[in-house]
This record gives structure tokens, sequence and C-alpha cells, in this order.
């Protein structure tokens, strides 16, 4: 506590917390970024009709996200027990600021052939990397900066980062799609052409500025600490993973609490995205804005249970939010369905209309046609069906099969999307507000960065990450029940709240200079 | 409190090789319906990741079995140095 209060004349807290959260937000951007513009970058440089690249497209997608993340949470956790905190979580900066500047300069893949999808896979791989040792040094940092009292509300602005990183990376991407041309198609034909480029190379002048805050900032009072008296772990690893007292520590945060805040946080934020665009068929546009105005409303959500949990305890507060995850999550979705329903409507004939494109194929015989039936509900909702079909120059140009749908709401109906989604993201700001003050307490200064990192990332980045891919799984298995995939987030929820409610504890601790 | 703690020291240690089973034949038989290089390579990443999660599992509940958690230590004094 007295080192803590020394330091804020060198430190002030909010210069901490700025610096800390304004990084890792960064970070947080680099990396969704990419998953946001996966499919043009996969045209780019994955090319499907080569199997090679295609292949490298399937590992830069899983191997970033389950197993370099991890991976990079025990290099750089280690590197800030022995070296510090401030140095390590410098090094993941520059790591994923340069890593994504770098993918926005990479020539596409018809331009130097399989060298630009190996680049990409190498520099997603330091992406990984990067986001793996991050945020246990900026969550360590703050807390080690912050009084007892107000830990969960310090830190909980670092919680923030994830979601507004995610916010931060729809906007960018959004507002360059839309303003590249004053016509909207052609606006949006240059961002996958070029376009898309952008928001990687702007990460290069985010990470500048954030550098340049971090290289002004202080050592950690309590590493600054425990390194002048000598008490430095001589191998965080070994201490943190094979001592059994705090393995068994590493065990508990992670089936105790990070696994399920893991999948409640993906179900809201990025489950909640794919189910609107893929189930419901809710229009590209759409779902974004819908989650741009859930994030908005739901993020003061972080700082009021950080803030709260410094009253009450950490432990309630996060299994609350996965009990309430738990019981109403089909409920809600069930909604989402209900509010996106065209079965059943009557279509109004007067608003209907049918746009038939011709594309010429450079054949005398055939053509390629784009036919769009535009169809408006009685519930206001207005249905767009793309069908693509080969027009022989006997026929009708007419398109058979079921095509692309996309919906737009009205207005009312929007708001109520917003309405289920914000509910969802304050489950996310339940469990996740104050988890970082929970993992800081839970292990040692001298091993914190290396133990806390470790469930942290196998929690949000397996289980969490996998929530789309595993839900997405049983809706191919389960065909009948459009809900079916929300079991998998469920169950280990379910799984992780027993564990929780069993052997976590609600006591706040009163020092972490230990 | 402590004897629910340990009891549930089964449950969990039961629930890993479990989970490992249910992956392992999931994975053969999403690789048999579509036997692509693409679900070979997801498959393999997920047993790779989830086999040492499993065993962290086991571990958890063998700890439990064995009443490390009936107290949870409330300083570093009561952790071993290296």
């Amino acid at each position: 506590m007295r080192l803590q209060q020394q330091d804020q004349t060198a430190n002030p807290i909010w210069k901490v917390i700025g610096a800390s959260s304004v990084g890792t937000l960064i970070e947080w951007y680099d990396f969704y970024i990419f998953g946001s513009l996966a499919p043009i970058i996969a045209a780019q440089f994955f090319p499907q009709t080569n199997p090679t690249a295609a292949l490298l497209a399937t590992l830069a997608t899983f191997a970033a996200g389950f197993i370099v993340r991890p991976f990079g949470a025990l290099v750089f956790g280690r590197l800030g027990d022995l070296v510090g905190r401030k140095y390590t979580f410098l090094l993941t900066l520059i790591l994923m600021g340069g890593s994504t500047f770098a993918i926005g300069l990479v020539p596409g893949y018809e331009k130097i052939g399989f060298a630009a999808p190996i680049i990409v896979l190498i520099l997603r791989l330091v992406q990984g990397l990067a986001l793996g040792g991050e945020y246990g040094g900026a969550a360590t940092y703050v807390a080690e900066h912050a009084p007892a009292e107000k830990r969960g509300y310090y830190t909980s602005w670092i919680q923030t980062t994830a979601t507004l990183g995610l916010l931060v990376s729809l906007g960018v991407i959004l507002g360059t799609r839309s303003n590249l041309d004053a016509n909207a198609s052609v606006s949006v034909q240059k961002f996958e052409e070029w376009g898309w480029r952008i928001p990687f190379l702007l990460s290069i002048v985010l990470v500048g500025v954030s550098v340049y805050i971090r290289l002004r900032m202080k050592e950690s009072p309590l590493f600054t600490e425990i390194k002048a008296s000598g008490k430095i772990s001589k191998n965080p690893l070994r201490e943190s993973f094979v001592h059994r007292s705090n393995l068994k520590m590493v065990l508990l945060a992670l089936f105790g609490m990070v696994m399920g805040q893991g999948v409640v946080w993906y179900t809201g934020q990025f489950y909640a995205q794919t189910f609107m665009e893929n189930v419901c068929r809710i229009d590209f546009g759409q779902t974004r804005t819908i989650l741009i105005w859930a994030i908005v409303l739901a993020t003061p959500g972080f700082i009021l249970f950080g803030w709260l949990s410094d009253r009450i305890g950490r432990k309630w507060i996060m299994l609350l939010g996965m009990f309430i995850a738990i019981i109403s999550y089909r409920p809600i979705y069930k909604q989402m369905l209900a509010i996106s329903n065209t079965k059943g409507m009557t279509a109004d004939p007067a608003k209907g209309r049918v746009d038939r494109m011709i594309l010429p194929a450079g054949n005398a015989d055939y053509s390629l046609v784009n036919v769009s039936t535009i169809s408006q509900f009685d519930n206001g909702i207005t249905e767009k069906e793309v069908r693509k079909d080969t027009l022989f120059l006997s026929e009708k140009p007419t398109a058979k099969g079921k095509g692309k749908i996309s919906k737009t709401l009205p207005s009312g109906l929007y708001w109520q999307m917003i309405l289920l989604v914000f509910v969802q993201i304050m489950f996310v700001t339940m469990v996740y507000g104050p988890i970082a003050a929970f993992l800081v307490e839970l292990f040692p200064t001298r091993i914190r960065y290396t133990s806390m990192s470790l469930p942290y990332h196998i929690g949000n980045g397996v289980f969490g990450g996998l929530t789309p891919f595993i839900a997405l799984l049983l809706t191919t298995i389960r065909q009948d029940d459009p809900l079916v995939g929300l079991w998998y987030p469920i169950g280990v929820a379910a799984v992780c709240l027993v564990i929780g409610v069993l052997y976590v504890s609600n006591r706040i601790d009163p020092n972490v200079n230990d | 409190m402590n004897t629910i703690k340990r009891l549930a020291g089964w449950i969990w240690m039961a629930l890993a090789p479990f989970a490992v089973w249910l992956l392992a034949s999931t994975a053969h038989q999403e690789i048999a319906r579509n036997p692509t290089m693409d679900t070979r390579i997801q498959w393999t990443v997920f047993i790779l990741v989830f086999i040492p999660i499993a065993f962290g599992l086991f571990l958890f509940g063998w700890f439990a079995r064995k009443g490390e958690y009936d107290h949870l230590p409330e300083s570093s004094a009561e952790l071993p140095e290296d």
C-alpha cells in the first residue's frame, strides 16, 4: 500500500490506466480486424481454388486463436515476471502493431504467389503470440498501482478494452467501407479491392502513439520492489505450473471462473453477431450497427461491476452473471428468431419488386443472371433474396433455387434486437468486469504475469474462441433446432458455475504486495 | 462443505476422460462425413489443444479429492519459493 501511494506522484493512476488501456485496446483492434475482414483477406491471400492456400487459411484461423495465444501467454508471462511488466507489454504492443501494419502491405496472391499466404500466416501467428502476452501485463500493471479498495474499479477500465477494441474495429471497417466513393456500391467494391488495407495501415499510427505514452511510464512499484530485494522468481514457468500449491490455483482460475467467462463473452459479442447474420439472416450492415449500439450502451457495465466488486467481492457478481446467462440464453435467442421471422407473414405486393441484372459471360450462348426479389412483410421487415443462375438464349431471365437472403429490420424491431444483444453484453460486463482484479489477487507478485495469463488465454482463446465454431457445428448435427448451438456455452458455463460456487473464495485480498 | 468439495472431485476426474472421448468420437464422425484436409486440421488442432486441458481438469478433480481446496492460500507466505 505504501509503495502504491508513493508511486502515485510518479505514475498518477489515471495516467497508468490510460497508458495501459489505450495500448490494450489497440491490440484488440488489431486482432479483430483480421477476423472481421477474414472473407476479404481469404480472397486476397488464400484463394479457395488452390488447396494449399486454403489450407494455410485454416491454419491462420485456428492456430492463431487456439494454440499461439496460450503459448504467447507463457512466453511473455515468463518475460514479464523476469524482466518486468512495462518492457514486456511494450514489446507485445510493438509486435502486434508491426505485424498488423505489415499485413496491410503484403501484396496479394496474384502478385507474389505462395509467398503471400505464407507471410500473412506468419504475421497472424505473431499477432496471436503478442495478444497472449498483452492482457496479463496490462492488468497486472494497473492492479499493482491500484489501492486495495479500488482495485476492481481501476482494473475494470482495462476490461473495457476488449469490447471497445471490437467496437473501434467495427467502426473503422464500416466507416472505410462506406466512404471510399460517393456511390455506395462502388465504395464497397473499392474497399474489397484495396480499401481493406486502410484499417491495417492505420494501426501503425495508433501503436506509435501508444508506444510513446507507455515509454514515459515507470515500472510497476511492486515489481520494482521485489526486483530490488532479489525476490524475483528464477523460473516463473516452473513455479507457476509445477509447484502444486500454485498449479492448483491456476486450475481453479481456469475451471472455476475464466472458462465460463470466456464462453459468456464470446456468445454475447460474437455468436450473437453470427446468429443474427446466418440464422436470422439480417443484413450485414445492420448486424454491425446493432452490435455497435449494444456495446456502446453496455460498456459502462464493466466499470459498474468492477466498482461493485470492491464492495461485495468478485465471486458472486461473476457467478451471478454466468447463472443469468445460462438460464436466459435460450429465451433471448428464441426472441431474436421471432423478431426476424417472416414465415407465415404476408408480403405487400405493392411494395415488392424483382430486379434482374444480366452479366455478360463472354459467350454468345449464355449469360449470368442476378435476380433480386425484394419483399416487404406486414411486420415491416424488408427481405431481399439474391439468386444467380446461367441464362441460356432460349430462356426467360429467371433464376431457380434458393438464393442468399438478407433482411432489413424496421426501426421498432431493430431496437428490440439491440436490446436483446445489449442484455447479453450486460452478462459479459458482469463476468468480465471484475475478473482482472480476481486473477491478480489469486497469484503472488513474483509469478503473477505468468500465472494469470495462461488460464485467461485458455479460457478466452480456447473455450470462448471456439463458441461460434462449435455452435455452428451443433447446428449442422441437429438441423431441426436453430438454438441447438447454445448448448455449448450453456454447458461450459454450467460446469464452471458449479466449480466456482463450490471452490472459489469471495475474499478480496487486501495485500497484493506479496 | 469440504466433504462436498472432495466428493465432487470424482465428478471432475470422470468428466475429463468423458470429454476427450466425446471430442475424439465427434472428430471421427466429422472427418468421416467430410474427409477434407480442412476438417482434419481443425479437429487435430482441437484434440491437441483439449487433451492437456482435459488432463488439467482431471488434475483439478484429483486435487479436490485430496482436499487441496479445503483451504485456499491467503498469502504468498503459504506458497513455497523456487
